[in-house]
């Protein structure tokens, strides 16, 4: 495996360039609570967190129960003339599979199972992984790729498709829903609360870095020029 | 919480954007004029030596810009455009009954859900469903277009639309969910069966590929062609 050629680090690790339009800027010092935004183009830039391990700890480990419950336990189930039928998350999708629309199942079933899964999955590793004294560099690699993990989790999304499909289907069938669906219903305010509690920077700040020699000669440079503004 | 934090929170949003946020120490200048290149991962501005490299703090390949970001971006818009044409025009749902069977498109859905009672939820699948994705097809362009001209005009809204596709584009999957769910619950053989149709495949992949085209385009290109002596509303 060849070597990676790592750049040279900013020695004041405050100074950032936004991400939506790159403009140079130093971060303010921020209470908890508080957030810095781009004063050009208005991106919130990081929003410090009060105590934000612990919290996003116990917020992961309530979602990690609520989502094990939400894909073992029947989600919906439909009487009509006799006839019973209930379905899970999962069954949705195996449904789809059998009907030949083999593609779709395999989308349903990432954006509404696995990725839940790797978002909540991740988050508890990162959590775990930066609390300990002297973090991991697999903790970055996680956190790098975890935002990926939120963006295609639609819980929230199948949950508004899930209740379209009840009252569509509210016609011509009675139909009941599960327990799955409160639980589901939960897990979108857990995970929206636990990736708030969050604070990516605090995690940054610790973790063991790629090139460990640029680590401690920013550390150094730190500590030499206290004090000093740089240009 | 901090008198400010509470402050914020109660706070419209122009009352928010007038508070200033971060500190411009230095006249207002981008990173890739200064030689920075800001990892994306992780935040952590760095040099680049000869070549390209990587972070130092999270190990992600570095680039000013995002590779190739404008070919990409276009390349998935087109792919969507194309595939929106059968998402519209083939079933996505077929219904059986003993009468025979009745393929919905997306559209005629929306119109059969349509009642005195039934109209919210289908102003939610035609929102959903119809709107967003051609609002959102047609935004990437507009960026797109607007950035291959060079354009220096409106960069705060144009990066506000950005924004704004990034985060309504998710909800265009309901009507997938929905298709999904009621074929798996209406299997009352031999009276009704609810199967998904051909069109639905071709919607999801609109869906799928205008997210994936919203996460290669690259923001920052909005406000490159800007002249460095803008000034910044600080």
């Amino acid at each position: 495996m060849p070597e990676p050629v790592f750049n040279s680090p900013t020695t004041d690790l405050r100074v950032v360039a936004c991400p939506h339009c790159d403009l140079l800027q130093r971060l303010p010092a921020l209470a908890a609570g508080e957030a810095a935004r781009c004063p050009r183009c208005d991106k919130e830039l990081w929003r410090r967190r009060e105590d934000p391990l612990e919290r996003t700890l116990a917020l992961a480990i309530a979602a990690a129960i609520l989502y094990v419950v939400a894909n073992t336990v029947p989600m919906l189930g439909l009487s009509a003339v006799g006839h019973h039928a209930s379905t899970t998350l999962f069954g949705g999708a195996r449904h789809l599979w059998d009907d030949g629309q083999e593609i779709v199942a395999v989308l349903v079933l990432f954006t509404a199972v696995v990725a839940p899964a790797l978002q909540i999955g991740s988050m508890l590793a990162i959590v775990v992984g930066a609390r300990r004294p002297c973090p991991p560099s697999w903790v970055g690699t996680l956190l790098r790729h975890h935002p990926r993990t939120a963006t295609w989790s639609m819980i929230e999304v199948m949950i508004l498709g899930v209740l379209v499909a009840l009252i569509k289907i509210a016609d011509y069938a009675s139909v009941n829903a599960g327990l799955a669906l409160f639980a589901l219903g939960a897990l979108v305010v857990l995970l929206a609360a636990m990736q708030s509690a969050f604070d990516p920077r605090e995690v940054w700040a610790r973790v063991e870095w790629a090139d460990a020699a640029a680590r401690s000669a920013v550390e150094r440079a730190a500590r030499d020029a206290a004090a000093e503004v740089p240009s | 919480m901090g008198r400010r934090g509470g402050a914020k929170r109660r706070g419209t949003r122009r009352a928010r954007r007038r508070r200033r946020g971060a500190v411009v120490t230095t006249a207002p200048v981008a990173a890739i004029q200064r030689g920075w290149q800001s990892c994306e991962a992780c935040g952590l501005l760095s040099r680049p030596g000869a070549d390209a490299g990587a972070c130092p703090r999270c190990g992600e390949e570095l680039a000013f810009r995002k590779h190739r970001s404008i070919e990409r971006t276009w390349a998935f818009v087109i792919a969507a455009a194309v595939c929106y044409v059968p998402a519209n025009l083939l079933p996505v749902m077929v219904t059986t009954t003993a009468a025979g069977s009745a393929p919905d498109t997306i559209m005629e859905g929306v119109i059969l859900l349509w009642s005195p009672t039934g109209w919210p939820l289908s102003l939610i699948v035609l929102i959903a469903s119809i709107m967003i994705p051609s609002a959102k097809i047609l935004a990437l362009v507009y960026l797109l277009v607007t950035v291959q001209r060079g354009s220096v005009a409106n960069n705060a809204e144009r990066v506000r639309l950005f924004r704004t596709v990034e985060l309504i584009g998710r909800w265009s999957m309901v009507d997938v969910f929905v298709d999904t769910f009621t074929a798996a619950l209406v299997q009352l053989q031999p009276l009704m069966a609810v199967e998904p149709g051909p069109g639905l495949l071709f919607f999801a992949a609109v869906v799928v590929l205008t997210m994936l085209a919203v996460e290669s385009f690259d923001p920052r290109l909005i406000w490159d062609a800007a002249p460095s002596e803008e000034v910044v509303h600080a």
